[in-house]
């Protein structure tokens, strides 16, 4: 008898202390963020698709388009071309083309790559009509950001300012190249002067 | 003002009135109290419920009301056509007829008969009926379980409910509503039956077969109990029968335990809207606190504990009414 009166009395009991946790909930804020209404802060260390570092000095991507990327890439899914242009001691990327949907996130282009021009972006709205949606253009995405940010925009350039590159690039190799060659001549002319300098010389010791 | 009771002085046309009001109070209140449920158990979970219709989503409901209607009313091949069609209404007009006799307020009541309280037990068992008519006309072995586990249930919390009305009835000695309103114009009547109200509470909860006591529809084991066959408006109507029969049932244990429409400042309706909603509030707070309980812990509950408990309470009341 004394069991089952204790029985109730500690079962009533749980079911007070459980409704004491429900209504605690109940006058809780809610935590739900309204998504299209209200957005969340994304952390810093959010790993979205790779994008173009801007180089705080130069306000520009460091992509020198050595194309290490593109190789160490697993699913192969990274396209860059890069032009060297005059007056520019390096060679610069002219298109990078990123196609997400094939990608797996794993990192090794942004661990790859040399001047560390690439990082995670934040960005998580990557939703698209259609597959071409998916692909990611750098310096496009490059411009979108300095535009944000205030900054000078980069300006892609266009084919024919790339092959007027190539062809400017090509004459002055061509030219380097004569010169090479000239101081070439020279060179050896002037060794066949001193060996015949040296010939008498030769001669008189026997 | 004067007309009204010109016309409400007429016994047919305030039947009618008072029909029409109901039905419009049946329909608003269901549709309220699937809103109220939604947000609940939203605000338990730390969400926020429906918000997109209407303010804070009030209107989703009657959204959700009007998709139903618009439904293919599908009746299945296999089952007992003539009983399939009239379970529905089997289960809706004795919700309907309990709304005769409750006393809104002072001069809010319909028809105050002299056994309102056996009326209202007697039709709300109704529901048990056609239940059983749903779940065994579908021809669906998961309505079949659901009808049968729901009579097994009803039958077990009928006993400890009619109980606890009794130590109550003892107390005023009358069936009459208006009677045990007027009895407890002194103290509200949970003052001195708690455990008469705890017990109320517990089986009617049971009796509506709510959580945890929703085995008759638990939707982890019989998909949904004895409505797994219906669409349309017919599912709707068992839908607005289960939240017009908490309505009930809350409007009982308001007349009986907590001084029906008695309240200072506030007119007798909203007093008794007020105590009626804050029943369905804590019967909504069981629903998301405790989970459904086994089958068999189910009739040991009614049978162990309930019933011998309400019979305590019954003799109790019964001495100190004799002795005083």
């Amino acid at each position: 008898m004394m069991s089952y009166c204790k029985e109730i009395a500690v079962g009533f009991w749980s079911l007070l202390a459980g409704m004491a946790v429900t209504i605690r909930y109940f006058v809780k804020p809610i935590v739900t963020v309204q998504y299209p209404r209200e957005k969340l802060q994304m952390s810093p260390n959010y790993r979205g698709y790779p994008q173009f570092v801007i180089n705080p000095e130069t306000k520009t991507h460091k992509c020198i388009a050595c194309e290490m990327c593109a190789r160490m890439c697993p699913s192969q899914l990274i396209t860059v071309e890069g032009t060297k242009f005059p007056g520019e001691k390096q060679k610069r990327a002219t298109r990078y083309l990123h196609e997400h949907q094939y990608c797996s996130l794993c990192g090794l282009c942004v661990e790859v790559c040399p001047t560390n021009a690439l990082e995670f972006s934040t960005d998580y709205r990557l939703a698209g009509y259609r597959r071409e949606d998916c692909v990611l253009d750098h310096l496009v995405l490059l411009q979108k950001r300095q535009q944000a940010l205030n900054l000078a925009v980069t300006p892609i350039p266009t084919a024919a300012e790339i092959e007027a590159a190539i062809a400017a690039e090509a004459a002055a190799k061509a030219a380097k190249e004569e010169e090479a060659k000239a101081k070439a001549k020279a060179a050896a002319e002037a060794k066949k002067a001193a060996e015949a300098q040296e010939a008498p010389a030769k001669e008189e010791k026997e | 003002m004067e007309l009204m009771a010109y016309f409400l002085g007429s016994e047919g046309a305030r039947m009618i009135v008072g029909l029409i009001g109901v039905i419009a109070l049946v329909s608003v209140n269901a549709l309220f109290l699937i809103w109220m449920e939604r947000k609940v158990s939203a605000h338990m979970q730390l969400r926020p419920g429906p918000m997109e219709v209407g303010w804070h989503g009030t209107i989703q409901t009657v959204a959700d009301a009007v998709k139903l209607m618009g439904k293919e009313l599908i009746t299945p091949e296999e089952v007992d056509k003539p009983i399939y069609w009239l379970a529905p209404v089997v289960i809706f007009l004795p919700v309907l007829l309990s709304f005769l006799v409750i006393p809104f307020s002072e001069t809010w009541i319909i028809k105050d008969l002299n056994v309102g309280i056996i009326l209202i037990l007697g039709f709300s068992t109704l529901a048990v009926l056609a239940i059983l008519m749903a779940g065994w006309s579908s021809n669906n072995k998961y309505a079949v379980f659901g009808a049968i586990r729901s009579v097994a249930q009803n039958v077990a919390y009928e006993i400890p409910l009619l109980i606890t009305v009794m130590s109550v009835i003892l107390m005023v000695g009358s069936f009459k509503l208006s009677d045990i309103v007027a009895a407890q114009s002194r103290y509200w009547f949970v003052a001195v039956q708690p455990l008469a109200f705890t017990l109320y509470i517990i089986c009617a909860t049971a009796e509506t077969n709510r959580a945890p006591f929703d085995l008759p529809e638990a939707e982890s084991e019989l998909v949904a109990g004895f409505h797994t066959e219906y669409s349309g408006m017919r599912f709707a109507l068992f839908f607005l029968a289960e939240y017009t029969n908490m309505f009930i049932v809350s409007a009982i244990a308001t007349v009986l335990f907590l001084g029906g429409w008695r309240g200072p400042f506030l007119p007798g309706v909203i007093w008794f809207l007020l105590k009626v909603y804050a029943i369905i509030f804590l019967i909504m707070w069981f629903r998301w606190t405790f989970p459904r309980v086994r089958f068999d812990q189910l009739v040991t509950f009614a049978w162990k504990i309930l019933i011998p408990l309400a019979f305590v309470n019954l003799l109790i009341t019964a001495l100190v009414l004799k002795i005083r």
